[in-house]
């Protein structure tokens, strides 16, 4: 038995006992053959997917892991967290049980998926002791003997065994256990074969003397673009995602990504934006090789010249490229687009900022401020219902005598949307206080009715 | 200091190269004689970068110089890039003030470094009617760069400083290498012989412009 599923795992089956046993000890089992030849394609694939969505480093780990280097792509997640729910999230819906650790070294995240707290857990450099030293010895991917061998002469956990002295521990077991430790405690790198998508295009650079130098760097990056492009040109396709790798002397591999809004295979603007992103990469002792790959490229066709007496509007696509690289998940990039709702949350969608122009604006009968709390902000008021303003208002600890108002501006709920706005109701006013600082108020509810709203008083703009 | 005429040939001359270098682009005029008249290039100068806060709590929320910004940037041609860490800008209100939402691209950013180098990048594209960002801090090197890139591209810089407290507001006093200067604050609005909310109307005070005369 290999594998088991939860029901499996409540009937108290464990993989590694024979299926005749199994089968006697409960009634019709079901079998299915095992297929490792299969499980490692779609493992690979898998691996594949996880590349083309995640990181540039993504190397399966037989038989049943992915190894991915986030280090140089969490931030266009808007962090490891985020990168964590994303993919735990998208693997769930795939139909995959996951759990997910990251980790300063591939050998304690390799534990902690397996050992340390599911589903997920996320440990810093000065995490890393601490969370490794409860787990159990296994998790260390040593020989099943040893682990045996080791838990006889009472080594139970990764804590008890990283305090034993170093020497013996070689003398008695080898050099593998303190490799283990090492890698596990992020003391040795560890080489990483990154799996490499069958279709994708790459072109690669050898250099006999390892180079290190930012501006070498950025020269043989330029290079390796334009034979990119020329690879691009005679497919007419563009690049919507380039990977560079830098592969070190000391065998690791360096790795930065970048994206771009339409299929692009200017050598200038590609150029631009990788050198942008170099200065992440430490060289170390060298690097002897590069290699650039579009990992996602689509179809890009020549363009018509219209007449030479049009105006054509600006090209900022590379702008918009750039600030996305630049920015990451961290923020966004877009433009605001008029939506069919009355209400100002709903009022504006985002749209991505190369879409087509809409053409469309909010109506501008009636005024609206300049900045939008979000959300709104209670206040204190005296006024008189149903439908007069406040006379007196308390915003954020300041008292404000109301001496100009309009209104109200009734705002319906939008009953297609939930039950709850069925009936509510907001009366939005816009006051003027002594001062002549203009707000825009309102009261959820139509001042009669409790079940429009609780008739509490809210400040949801400032007007300019 | 006695006139020298070959130090003041020499002067000229500079002048003349510095000027060669980079074209005027001219000015974008109010169409207001009181402030076109102080203005050097006879309104705001394109290509430059100019500064705007509001006064009092307009200092925080920045709600005036917003539209302000916005009444400036609806006057230039293409797209206008908006930078801002503050998710609270509110599009209709600057639909109001003529600029289409088709024309604005917002950058939402999570701090004010990234705000001043999206600025940047935008001021020196070329292809943008207008840059605004929003910033608390804009030192004295920063402000050079965002010169320098406006001048290069001929686009329109708006700054637009807003701090965390009113008191820090004072940080408006500090040096910074833009064009021009201004603070936007409410006044109360134009008396209605009616009750209710008449024109809004604003004390627009030009602190400081390069070069005026």
């Amino acid at each position: 038995m290999l594998a088991r599923d939860d029901a499996a795992a409540r009937l108290g089956l464990a993989p590694g006992l024979p299926v005749s046993k199994a089968q006697a000890m409960v009634k019709g089992l079901i079998v299915i053959e095992g297929d490792p030849a299969a499980d490692a394609q779609a493992l690979d694939r898998l691996a594949i997917w996880a590349q083309r969505r995640y990181a540039p480093l993504v190397a399966p780990d037989p038989p049943d892991g992915l190894m991915i280097e986030v280090a140089g792509s969490a931030h266009l997640f808007g962090g490891e967290e985020a990168l964590m729910c994303d993919l735990a999230e998208r693997l769930a819906a795939a139909g995959f049980a996951a759990r997910i650790a990251i980790a300063p070294s591939y050998g304690a995240a390799h534990a902690l998926a397996r050992f340390g707290p599911p589903p997920a857990v996320a440990i810093g450099p000065k995490g890393l002791a601490p969370a490794l030293s409860p787990l159990p010895v296994a998790s260390l991917r040593l020989p099943v003997d040893m682990v045996a061998a080791l838990s006889r002469l009472g080594f139970d956990t990764v804590g008890e065994l990283a305090a034993a002295p170093r020497g013996s521990l070689a003398h008695r077991f080898g050099d593998l256990v303190l490799t283990r430790l090492d890698q596990a405690f992020a003391r040795v790198a560890e080489p990483f074969e990154p799996v490499e998508a069958p279709e994708r295009l790459a072109v690669r650079r050898n250099f006999a003397e390892p180079i290190g130098a930012p501006e070498t760097l950025a020269r043989y990056t330029g290079k390796l673009v334009e034979a990119l492009c020329a690879e691009l040109d005679a497919r007419s396709l563009g690049a919507r995602r380039l990977d560079l790798f830098f592969h070190r002397v000391d065998n690791r591999i360096e790795a930065v990504r970048i994206g771009t809004a339409k299929p692009v295979r200017e050598v200038k603007r590609l150029t631009r934006l990788l050198v942008e992103r170099i200065e992440r990469v430490d060289p170390g002792f060298g690097i002897e090789k590069m290699v650039l790959a579009a990992s996602v490229a689509e179809p890009l066709g020549y363009r018509a010249l219209t007449s030479l007496l049009d105006v054509q509007a600006p090209d900022v696509s590379d702008l918009i490229d750039t600030l996305a690289n630049r920015i990451g998940r961290a923020g966004q990039v877009y433009r605001p687009a008029a939506t069919v709702s009355e209400l100002p949350e709903r009022a504006v969608a985002r749209i991505a900022p190369l879409a087509p122009a809409t053409a469309k604006s909010w109506p501008t009968e009636w005024p609206r401020p300049s900045r939008l709390l979000d959300p709104p902000e209670r206040i204190e008021t005296m006024a008189l219902l149903p439908d007069h303003p406040p006379a007196f208002f308390t915003w954020r600890g300041v008292r404000r005598r109301v001496a100009r108002a309009d209104g109200p501006e009734r705002l319906f709920g939008e009953w297609w949307r939930s039950d709850a706005e069925m009936e509510a109701v907001r009366d939005y006013f816009c006051v003027e206080d002594d001062g002549g600082e203009r707000f825009w108020l309102y009261r959820a509810g139509d001042g009669e009715d409790p079940a429009s709203g609780a008739q509490d008083w809210f400040i949801h703009g400032i007007f300019g | 200091m006695p006139a020298n005429p070959a130090l003041d040939q020499l002067r000229q001359r500079i002048r003349r190269i510095e000027a060669g270098a980079r074209p005027s682009r001219g000015g974008l005029a109010f169409g207001l004689d009181v402030l076109d008249r102080r203005l050097p290039a006879g309104g705001l100068q394109l290509g430059a970068l100019h500064e705007v806060a509001g006064g009092g709590n307009g200092a925080v929320h920045g709600a005036a110089a917003a539209l302000f910004a916005a009444g400036i940037m609806a006057r230039t041609q293409g797209p206008v890039l908006w930078c801002v860490t503050r998710r609270d800008l509110f599009a209709p209100a600057l639909a109001q003030a003529g600029l289409h939402p088709d024309r604005i691209i917002f950058a939402e950013v999570g701090d004010e470094k990234t705000v001043l180098a999206c600025f940047e990048e935008g001021l020196r594209h070329g292809g943008l009617g207008g840059v605004v960002g929003e910033v608390a801090k804009l030192s004295i090197t920063a402000s050079r760069r965002l010169q320098l890139a406006a001048e290069g591209s001929g686009a329109l810089g708006i700054a637009i400083r807003r701090w965390r407290r009113a008191t820090e507001a004072a940080d408006f006093g500090q040096p910074t290498a833009s064009a021009t200067r201004w603070r936007i604050s409410a006044l109360p609005s134009a008396p209605l012989p009616v009750p209710g909310v008449g024109r809004a109307r604003w004390l627009v005070e030009l602190i400081r412009a390069r070069a005026a005369a």
